[in-house]
């Protein structure tokens, strides 16, 4: 085995678009279950919404930031079709919702009904919505290598998608920050323990479910966008996996901290990467190529009930806070 | 304690005076109700659980509701704040139509209740449940939120109020812990001092006292009764006779869902139809009686009934 390649693979996952992109969403999930107790099901048709809307708006000619921000925008409207009828019942409902949601989008999405705008199952290749967003770059054109990342600047998968989208996950980290330790956050928490509660004291907590809602599904579109840049929208890579991986991902870092999504991304992507390339290296005398990525995905399957029975609180949880009896 | 107890304020004598000169009979008009309830029905398939003709709740005074279990109390608070909806029934809280309104709408009106089973906000602080309770909060709208200096004045004051109650209900040394940690005594203090947070007009406090240690409760009688000197009306659920007597201006009796009697604790416990609908029919007890509700006299009561 050449260790070098495989420390150079692995540590490219630790600053990978898609790792940002997943990171953001778990923020996002974050929010609507870690805060608020929501049980979203479908981020990733969030995240599917939110890259329609950028690809589509792009495809037409428009720049980045207007483009970003309708499929942001789509992603809120997703929410708020979501949350209107579902929020006033119990939780249960939002999760078959979001669950089934999220699969009828990528169902349109890959059907030739909407071809026109989706590509049908095919995609949407990213050179038909990348260029406005590279053209923004203020990298040189060229490579840079930082030790073990060498990447080019400016292509979908370079350094300038790299830069911007964790910016985006910094960013995101540091509002949910401000949102969570401010009276707002506190009001989301307390829904979280005891909605009836909540509404005894006097907050309208129909409407802090639906901020949670946006702004968690706000944070998924953006995901969305940053997950299609180095690639292309593709239906089928956004569907039930990608939801459990971000489940995954918060779990692994722990529900209702700050930076749990953030480093349960990083973990999640180095230890799958280090898997998958030992597994080719040392099976492919008793698995075909083709069967590894099946494996790996019920090696994260079994990580995730691991981890919900040995270490519910996450890395970064706090154990005594699931030792509370919550009554 | 007993300094609190057997010296009330004069607000104490103003609310049973106001309440002097009024007939102790079911649905009776008060001098200055903050609650006027009419024809409020509430059915549970074919069982009615409330049917309330006509209630006043008298401002400025404690206010008893008591009743056999079943009885419709804690359905009947439900309705009022709005937790619940009524199959028909109409009520004003100071002079304000709240049916059809929603519960965040009636606490804002003024309105805040407890709940029998109690709702402590687990994974929060014991002081994060209490500043939960707090209004007025203009950080607790999603833009102001994100500018720590538009709300931080207010959260001082809040935190300030929230320390001075934890002090008076005996939780103060807990107020950095997780109220999810606190005994099931604790909870029910906490929340009633959460409820306080909000200097409610009226405070619905459904059974207040059970499950707290009785050296507690005497203080809790104390804490209740000055809220109603700082001018808050109290309208509480409790089945302990002896704390009614104490504390109680007026007493309301529910029994199968309607209201049976009303009055001064003293007559209301006296009132055939009140030991009727607790006991049978056994008309020579006074329910104040220290020794009624002692076990004993309880099973001797049923033999009787069994055996007439
Ligand atoms: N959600 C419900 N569904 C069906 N029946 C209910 C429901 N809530 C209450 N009831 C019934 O309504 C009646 C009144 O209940 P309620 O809880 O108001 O009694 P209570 O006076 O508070 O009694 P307790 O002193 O035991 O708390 C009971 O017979 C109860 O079975
Ligand atoms: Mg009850």
């Amino acid at each position: 085995m050449n260790w070098s390649d495989l420390l150079s693979l692995t540590a490219g996952e630790l600053i990978a678009p898609t790792t940002a992109a997943y990171a953001l969403a778990a923020i996002g999930l974050n929010i609507h279950f870690g805060f608020t107790g929501l049980l979203n099901m479908g981020q990733a048709g969030f995240m599917l919404v939110g890259a329609y809307g950028f690809a589509a708006t792009a495809q037409a000619g428009q720049g980045f930031p207007l483009s970003a921000l309708v499929g942001v925008g789509c992603s809120v409207v997703f929410a708020l079709i979501l949350g209107i009828p579902t929020l006033k019942l119990r939780g249960d409902y939002l999760a078959i919702v979001t669950i089934s949601a999220a699969e009828i989008v990528r169902l349109i999405g890959r059907s030739s009904v909407l071809s026109d705008i989706t590509n049908g199952a095919a995609g949407i290749p990213a050179s038909r919505f990348n260029k406005d967003f590279l053209g923004l770059s203020v990298l040189p054109d060229g490579r840079t290598a930082l030790g073990p990342f060498a990447y080019a600047n400016n292509v979908g998968d370079g350094w300038w998608t790299r830069i911007v989208a964790w910016a985006a996950v910094l960013l995101a980290v540091l509002l949910v920050w401000r949102l969570m330790s401010s009276p707002w956050g506190r009001v989301l928490k307390g829904i979280r323990e005891d909605e009836d509660a909540v509404r005894s004291l006097g907050k309208s907590v129909y409407g802090y479910k639906m901020q949670a809602l946006v702004l968690g599904g706000a944070m998924a579109g953006f995901a969305g966008v940053l997950f299609v840049m180095p690639a292309s929208v593709q239906p089928d890579a956004m569907g039930r996996s990608m939801t459990f991986f971000i489940w995954t991902i918060l779990l692994l870092g722990g529900a209702a901290t700050l930076w749990g999504p953030v480093i349960g991304s990083m973990i999640f992507f180095v230890a799958l990467m280090f898997i998958k390339t030992v597994m080719r290296d040392v099976l492919p005398s008793v698995l075909r190529p083709e069967q590894l990525e099946p494996l790996a995905g019920i090696l994260v399957g079994i990580t995730l009930m691991l981890l919900v029975i040995f270490r519910p609180q996450g890395i970064f949880g706090d154990k005594k806070e699931l030792m509370l009896d919550v009554r | 304690m007993s300094a609190e107890l057997s010296s009330p304020a004069p607000l104490a004598k103003t609310a049973a005076q106001a309440l002097a000169g009024v007939a102790p009979e079911p649905g009776v008009a008060k001098p200055d109700p903050i609650i006027v309830a009419d024809d409020v029905v509430r059915r549970f398939g074919g069982m009615t659980a409330v049917d309330v003709r006509h209630l006043e709740v008298q401002r400025g005074a404690i206010t008893a509701l008591i009743g056999p279990n079943g009885a419709g109390k804690t359905t009947l608070f439900n309705l009022l704040t709005g937790f619940d909806k009524p199959n028909s029934g109409t009520w004003e809280f100071d002079g304000r139509r709240l049916n059809g309104v929603s519960a965040g709408r009636v606490a804002r009106a003024g309105m805040v209740r407890t709940f029998q089973l109690t709702k402590a906000l687990s994974r929060l602080t014991v002081l994060q449940n209490m500043q939960l309770g707090a209004t007025k909060q203009p950080g607790e709208g999603f833009f102001t939120s994100l500018v720590k200096p538009l709300w931080a004045a207010r959260e001082r004051e809040i935190t300030a109020q929230a320390e001075e109650l934890l002090i008076r209900f005996k939780l103060d040394a807990k107020s950095e812990d997780f109220a999810g940690s606190l005994s099931g005594g604790q909870r029910k203090l906490l929340e009633m001092a959460r409820a306080l947070m909000a200097k409610p007009e009226l405070v619905m406090l459904d059974e207040p006292m059970a499950g707290v240690n009785p050296a507690l409760t005497q203080s809790l009688l104390g804490h209740i009764q000055t809220v109603r000197d700082e001018g808050t009306t109290v309208l509480f659920v409790e089945h302990d006779m002896q704390m009614v007597r104490r504390i109680a201006d007026w007493v309301v009796v529910m029994a199968e869902g309607k209201i049976v009697a009303e009055g001064p604790p003293s007559a209301v416990m006296e009132n055939p139809a009140v030991v009727d609908a607790y006991l049978g029919a056994h008309h020579d007890t006074d329910l104040g009686d220290e020794s009624v509700m002692a076990e004993g006299v309880l099973e001797q009561l049923e033999a009787e009934e069994a055996t007439e």
